[in-house]
């Protein structure tokens, strides 16, 4: 029976090659669209290299200061000391890191100038992300003591900075800002998506210019808490909110007296939601919702004008119709004929569409767009595309497969 | 085996009503094999139509084999006709996208018979016809005549114990009509019950009986 009906579909498919391409081009663009989209989502949202305990992380990003009436407030980074009292010293965690966001710093090769993106991180930032030593080592709490002159530099900038070659640059001088470090490690690069890694260079806190000694709360640090597993979430949320419970209210920070103190640590998408939507509550709902939304016009818009063009070509079959009911096809197993042949197309399209995406994400991910970015079909992304089709084929199936079974049978075959 | 009582159609649109068939009392008996006969447009496709359960009467009452089937559900009609009857149209009403055998195979597709079997049966009924060379063909490389022989194929294929065929020679030369009156008469000599919609007389006579309708009303 599956047979007979995806021959028939693939038949009609050869009838009208025109019709075929206008059909299969409007589902494979769309589905392009949506797969990329979710690629990318998953790229921004999902656990990838470096951060690939990311399920498990918590991300402390701001901070924000009130004043009583809530009229002005101040918000951002964290110092290093702040971070240090109040993230570092929780029990229910398994490691903290505390590291600056991204700052610009610029380095000379001969006359030609680099721009680069820095980092001052501690040493437990090489313990909760998990990058690719190429060369050497990451520097440890040792070389932070010893206040060493070192960094860990990306294969990006060493190819930018020592040219294309295969020798080991550990142990080479760097100088950026006027001023010399030793290359301790030569890491694979973070996606600039991910800007609690990325970076072009990495210090430790305790190199110049890191601002770490800064007294007062607010500075140029963040922190990821990296808990024990990933049940724990809630457990080291409440006890950071505890510590920062602990606070004097009120406070005053550079001439700036606030009543209220929020600090919050929060997984990486709310995170990130939180950061664009200004901590909205119920952001994560807000998102979705308008996701869904988006893809539902996405999938919608495109169904709609699939189920004209599907209800056209199914009254060529009237016919064909008439001829299975006559010989004792029920409305239900016409109906299904019709959405079978739907899905079967819809998957056709669905196949281009995955060429099409890998085509897609290749040429991103080699354009340097983004840099290392990592946008990848995986099982995810390959099983939400699954879906993305199956309601693709359903929405835009069953309307003609309903028409087209109430056909009268003697109306269908005089056709 | 087929009893019609009273049966009367009416096709209606917003400014005509037409009455297609009017007061049709009728009994096809097992066996028979019965010719319809009457001008263009005098009702004998509507009456076959309501004969092989493809639409209903607007008054009356159908009974096949002793069951009035006026309050069947789709799904029971849809049973009915795959079990009991099998059909053969003027002009064939074969799917181009399908070959021969896999055309044959359609009645039984609604019977849950598996691949291997269905197939089987499929060539056995090409070979009644007299086609078992041309079960890979599409309909598009086929004559006329061997159209109709592949839509008495598919009639056949799940032994129907009634065949409706509406002017099963309308679309062929003589020779070729000849042949196919052949297929039917043999059919029937198997014990089919045949009811068969003509313009042609000389078929006609080579039926048990005639009923000839003029204007939806049955006069012979």
């Amino acid at each position: 029976m599956l047979s007979n009906y995806i021959k028939i579909a693939w038949k009609v498919l050869l009838r009208h090659p025109f019709y075929t391409f206008i059909t299969l081009f409007g589902i494979s663009l769309t589905l392009t669209v949506l797969m990329v989209l979710t690629s990318f989502l998953d790229h921004l949202f999902g656990t990838h290299y470096p951060e690939t305990k990311r399920d498990r992380s918590l991300y402390v990003m701001q901070m924000m200061q009130m004043d009583s009436g809530r009229t002005s407030r101040n918000s951002g980074p964290m110092s290093f000391r702040f971070l240090t009292e109040y993230a570092k010293s929780l029990k229910t965690v398994e490691r903290v890191t505390i590291c600056t966001f991204v700052n610009s710093s610029n380095a000379y090769v001969g006359s030609q100038k680099i721009k680069l993106n820095t980092k001052f991180t501690d040493a437990d930032f090489w313990e909760v992300t998990d990058f690719d030593f190429l060369e050497g080592k990451p520097y440890n709490d040792q070389n932070i003591a010893n206040s060493d002159q070192i960094v860990v530099i990306t294969d990006d900038f060493k190819k930018h900075y020592f040219g294309n070659t295969n020798e080991s640059v550990i142990g080479k001088d760097v100088e950026i800002e006027n001023l010399h470090y030793r290359v301790i490690g030569v890491v694979k690069g973070s996606p600039v998506t991910r800007p609690f890694t990325y970076a072009d260079v990495y210090y430790p806190y305790t190199a110049p210019k890191s601002n770490y000694q800064r007294t007062g709360m607010r500075g140029n640090y963040v922190a990821i808490l990296l808990a024990k597993k990933k049940s724990d979430l809630k457990t080291v949320q409440a006890e950071f909110q505890s510590h920062i419970a602990r606070i004097p209210l009120p406070g005053v920070q550079d001439g700036f007296k606030f009543a209220v103190l929020e600090v919050k640590s929060e997984p990486y998408l709310e995170n990130f939601l939180g950061t664009l939507m200004d901590g909205n509550k119920g952001i994560k709902t807000v998102f979705f919702g308008v996701l869904a939304f988006i893809m539902l016009m996405l999938m919608g818009l495109p169904a709609i004008n699939l189920v004209n063009v599907n209800v056209s070509r199914i009254m060529e079959r009237a016919s064909e119709i008439g001829i299975r009911k006559a010989f004792g096809a029920p409305i239900r197993t016409l109906m299904w004929q019709f959405i079978i042949e739907n899905i079967f197309i819809t998957f056709l399209g669905g196949g281009i569409a995955l060429i099409l995406t890998l085509i897609v994400i290749q040429l991103i991910n080699s354009s340097g767009m983004i840099a290392y970015a990592d946008l990848t079909i995986n099982v995810n992304v390959f099983l939400i595309s699954l879906l993305v089709c199956l309601v693709f084929g359903l929405l835009s199936g069953v309307v003609p497969a309903l028409r087209m079974s109430k056909l009268n049978i003697a109306e269908a075959l005089k056709s | 085996m087929i009893n019609l009582t009273n049966i009367e159609k009416v096709y209606r649109t917003s400014s005509i009503e037409t009455l297609a068939l009017n007061n049709i009392n009728l009994n096809i008996h097992k066996g028979e094999f019965v010719s319809i006969m009457g001008p263009s447009g005098c009702g004998k496709s509507t009456l076959l139509n309501i004969m092989g359960l493809l639409d209903e009467p607007s008054k009356g009452t159908v009974e096949l084999d002793g069951q009035r089937v006026a309050s069947y559900r789709d799904k029971e009609l849809a049973h009915l006709r795959n079990q009991k009857i099998g059909f053969i149209f003027q002009s064939f009403h074969l799917i181009n996208d399908l070959s021969v055998v896999d055309n044959v195979e359609i009645p039984l597709l609604y019977r849950s018979t598996n691949g291997k079997p269905r197939q089987a049966y499929a060539k056995e009924a090409l070979e009644k016809v007299g086609l078992s060379n041309r079960t890979k063909h599409f309909p598009k490389q086929l004559s006329g005549g061997q159209k109709q022989r592949v839509a008495i194929a598919r009639a056949i294929v799940g032994k129907p114990e009634i065949i409706l065929a509406d002017e099963p020679t309308g679309n062929l030369d003589s020779a070729m009509g000849n042949e196919i009156m052949n297929i039917l008469q043999s059919l029937n000599n198997e014990g089919a019950t045949i009811v068969m919609v003509t313009h042609d007389e000389s078929m006609a006579k080579r039926t048990h009986r005639l009923i000839r309708l003029f204007d939806g009303t049955q006069v012979q």
